[in-house]
């Protein structure tokens, strides 16, 4: 029993900590989808913008890890306001193929930016040593770093979804989300909510990629290469919703995680398959509200 | 069924009794029993309707009430949870909304539905080649089946939108726009017609043209029509149903329908607190 | 001019409609810019032979993209089956060139029709991912099917018999420009012909408004699933004819390079007008090849503020950058954008 039941364990930690950085990256691109009606295509840049700000400030600046990853979030959050209000703004409701568009000429200047400023190498990550070796949790070794992950992300979740229930502020995006044409009848200032949500979105983003730099680690092609997993994520759990892209990143996780173990020599292509037989079982995804359209 | 079976005099010449079922013919459209729900929330009730053959029926009720609904149920856009639809006493509950249309279904849209980047007479001649079942055709072009074209041309006379034929439909005003709605339908040649609100946008001035359009429909069609314009609908109407938190509440000639007490209070007292 | 066609009472509206279809002098001017290429840039014809690939693999792309309005960056995997069909056939001992476009075009074909199901089922971004995924897992596939494929060393050992049997490819391009100046011209007329068919301005319909579609009885996703099928056939076609003139198929013919690059080129150009290819297809691939020799290291940068320009200040691409300058000339009041049939 010993093997089996030990890999099944390790399968279920690291796909946990993966689901975790897939979610937080994912749900802004669920969520501008939903309330802007926007394909962006560039969204692993904030990703990877939160990855580079954060590895920057902690190798060269040694700036505390946990300080490092939050004002990562803030700046690439705060920043990505800009972009917001200047390029993506004129493209709500418009043809999506302009967004593609757009959003894909975002990407290449990105990753040409990154190269620019960072070179074409990945950027060292070596958790600080607190973070670093082993725990013990019930007689088992786990990785620290694995497990801060899974514990920091759980918090985080826990507090998105929180203020998104119980907040003024969440049951407007919720409104918004849910109903567009509805929440701005009824007076909710949607100019200035799409800004903030975008930024949570991009903010969350960032966070994920600084978090995760060292299970994906930071490089110049990074939101080119993982665009398929934001989508599948997004797309798995049901376009628009909040919660739907947490269950779907932890059956991406996990399932990714025992097919690179059970079968490796297969790569990615077993996570396609069960994507195209989700998709088609519900076209909508998992989650997604049925009868809307 | 056990609805009141109250006879009416229709107003114009029809060539069929008032109840066609007690000739033993079926209606036009039927359903019975048809129920939907989108989760917990249940927006049609057991509803059990019949629109005659020749019928000029209206369909009111306050906003929600599920008007649309009904309509997306019987063209097919929605699947009921439950109960079944007739046409001409066949079962098409399992059918897709397009062999629907080919048995002689056509809707309008509330909100404009169009093809809002080709030209308004090229809306019609899509209805119309899909009509004629040439739309699957892979060579021949379009621009060789005189016919259809010229057809689409007549429909457009009809409803006075023969000037903006050549004109992109997203460069008509909103009003306009609902003038081609109907045309399109019309295209179709329909034996069961539904118009959801035709009046909907349409400055008073152009009202006139849809009132005169409905009544030179032929006679055997039937017109189930969703209308919040009262003078409308007593104009037109020869038989109304009110429809009210997605089930029938009454139905009857307008004289009825505008003497019932019930239909004062949910329906007409809703209207004027607006 | 026949006068009794057209009496003055025809409304100027039908007679539009009426004429449609018909060929215009400017539809001459591809041709013969490209007869003209043959005399004037003997040196290139090789490279003309790809640029013509890529016009028919872009204008296979139109169908879909630009008069079905289906979103896609997979396309490669299209490009790729009919590349990869065409390259096996004839590394096992069949190298007859127009019957392995066929067979090129019959593979894309069964693959566009296989996922045609699960891509057309689904809408907007679900629908873009599911056109991408099945890119990269035939690309996952005949990376892994060593054996079969070659993998990443690429497909090897593939004999290509002279067209007709006549023309062998040689090293100058003379035989590969002109075949494939001839399959493009086959195709574009393929396609021209669809597009002003009762089929193709169904597919327009769907493009414009899928609801009213349904409700004027078009069984819509059989209609899609058929332009599906074209359209990938078509681009399996130029696939193969890749495979043939370059004697060599690479995991590179199943890239997210090749799909994203297509429809680039076709924004670029300008969608849903048949001619988007034409001029988007040289200018990007000009423009690539310029940026890359200005600045090798940073050119993506380049290109990407390129494409942001061209979303901001040039939509429909350059038709319709072409199409708004014109009509700014005549002094006709700018109607807004969109794209026509």
């Amino acid at each position: 029993m010993t093997e089996a039941v030990s890999a099944a364990i390790s399968i279920a930690f690291h796909g946990l900590a993966f689901a975790m950085v897939l979610y937080l990256v994912s749900v802004g691109l669920s969520v501008t989808m939903g309330l802007m009606g926007f394909v962006n295509l560039a969204h692993g840049v904030f990703a990877a913008a939160g990855g580079y700000v954060m590895t920057t400030l902690f190798n060269d600046y040694g700036v505390p890890f946990p300080a490092a990853a939050a004002i990562a979030a803030i700046v690439v959050g705060a920043a990505s306001v800009a972009i917001e209000r200047t390029l993506y703004r004129r493209f709500y409701g418009g043809d999506e193929l302009d967004q593609v568009l757009l959003t894909i000429a975002i990407v290449f200047m990105s990753v040409a930016a990154a190269k620019y400023f960072w070179g074409s190498s990945q950027q060292p990550m070596h958790p600080p040593p607190y973070l670093s070796g082993q725990i013990e949790v019930l007689g088992r070794d786990f990785p620290t770093y694995r497990s801060f992950i899974i514990a920091s992300g759980a918090v985080l979740v826990t507090l998105l979804w929180f203020g998104l229930d119980r907040t003024r502020l969440g049951a407007k995006i919720r409104a918004s989300v849910d109903n567009r044409r509805m929440a701005q009848s009824v007076g909710i200032d949607t100019s200035g909510l799409f800004s903030f949500t975008f930024a949570l979105g991009t903010g969350l983003a960032a966070l994920g990629g600084a978090l995760g730099a060292e299970l994906w680690p930071i490089f110049p092609g990074y939101s080119l290469d993982h665009l398929i997993y934001f989508l599948i994520v997004v797309a798995v759990g049901g376009l628009g919703t909040i919660r739907g892209p947490f269950f779907a990143a932890l059956l991406l996780g996990v399932a990714d995680t025992a097919f690179k173990y059970l079968l490796p020599e297969f790569g990615s292509f077993f996570i396609y398959a069960l994507t195209l037989a989700v998709l088609l079982w519900r076209p909508k995804g998992l989650f997604g509200q049925i009868g809307r359209t | 069924m056990g609805k009141e079976s109250v006879a009416y005099a229709p107003p114009h010449p029809a060539p069929l009794p008032p109840n066609g079922a007690e000739r033993g013919i079926p209606p036009a459209l039927e359903t019975r029993g048809l129920d939907k729900s989108f989760g917990a929330l249940a927006v049609t009730h057991a509803v059990d309707f019949r629109l005659e053959r020749g019928a000029r029926h209206a369909l009111i009720g306050p906003n929600g009430a599920g008007k649309t609904t009904f309509v997306n149920l019987v063209t097919g856009a929605l699947r009921p949870s439950a109960g079944a639809i007739f046409l001409d006493g066949a079962d098409i509950t399992p059918l897709s909304q397009d062999r629907r249309v080919k048995l002689g279904i056509a809707r309008t849209y509330q909100i404009n539905t169009l093809f809002r980047g080709l030209s308004v007479l090229e809306n019609v001649c899509l209805a119309i080649g899909e009509r004629l079942g040439l739309g699957g055709r892979l060579f021949r072009p379009v621009g060789l089946r005189r016919d259809v074209i010229e057809a689409a041309y007549a429909l457009l006379e009809r409803l006075r939108l023969a000037e903006d034929a050549g004109r992109l439909v997203r460069e008509l005003p909103y009003g306009r726009q609902r003038l081609v709605e109907i045309a399109v339908a019309l295209g179709l040649e329909p034996k069961v017609l539904l118009l959801d609100e035709p009046a909907a946008g349409v400055p008073s001035a152009e009202s006139g043209i849809i009132v005169d359009v409905i009544e030179t429909l032929p006679a055997d069609l039937a017109l189930l029509i969703i209308e919040h314009d009262m003078e409308l609908v007593f104009r037109l109407a020869r038989r109304i149903t009110v429809l009210v938190q997605g089930a029938i509440l009454v139905e009857g000639t307008p004289a009825e329908i505008a003497a019932d007490a019930r239909v004062r209070e949910v329906y007409l007292g809703e209207r004027t607190r607006h | 001019m026949s006068a009794a066609a057209t009496p003055a009472a025809v409304p100027e509206a039908v007679r539009a409609l009426a004429r449609r279809h018909r060929f215009r002098a400017y539809e001459t001017l591809p041709w013969i810019a490209a007869i003209g290429g043959y005399f004037l840039f003997p040196d290139y014809l090789a490279l003309g032979a790809q640029v013509f690939i890529a016009i028919l693999f872009a204008l296979a792309t139109d169908l879909i993209l630009g008069y079905g309005g289906i979103i896609t960056l997979g396309q490669a995997a299209f490009f790729g089956a009919g590349a990869y069909a065409c390259g096996l056939v004839s590394a096992h001992g069949w190298g007859e060139p127009l019957s392995l476009l066929l067979i090129g075009a019959a593979a894309a074909a069964l693959v566009g029709f296989l996922s045609g199901f699960v891509v057309l089922r689904a809408t907007g971004l679900t629908q873009l991912m599911l056109t991408l995924i099945v890119a990269v897992m035939l690309q996952e596939a005949a990376n892994k099917a060593n054996d079969l494929t070659g993998g990443a060393n690429g497909l090897q050992g593939m004999e290509i018999w002279p067209i007709l049997g006549l023309f062998p490819f040689d090293l100058y391009g003379v035989a590969a420009y002109l075949y494939c100046l001839a399959v493009l011209f086959l195709g574009w007329l393929v396609l021209r012909t669809l597009v002003h068919s009762p089929f193709g301005r169904s597919l327009t319909g769907i493009r414009e408004s899928e609801a009213r579609m349904n409700a004027i009885g078009s069984p819509v996703f059989r209609r899609r699933l058929a332009a599906y099928v074209i359209s990938a056939a078509l681009a399996g076609v130029a696939g193969a004819l890749a495979a043939e003139t370059t004697q060599l198929v690479a995991l590179d013919a199943l890239s997210f390079d090749r799909s994203g690059g297509v429809v680039i080129m076709l924004i670029v150009g300008g969608i849903g007008r048949l001619y988007g290819g034409f001029i988007g297809v040289p200018l990007y691939m000009i423009a690539q090849d310029r940026f890359a020799e200005i600045d090798p290291v940073y050119w993506y940068f380049w290109i990407g503020l390129f494409l942001l320009l061209v979303v901001l200040f040039a939509r429909g691409g350059m038709i319709g950058l072409g199409e708004t300058l014109w009509r700014r000339l005549k002094f006709i009041p700018l109607r807004p954008w969109g794209r026509r049939g």
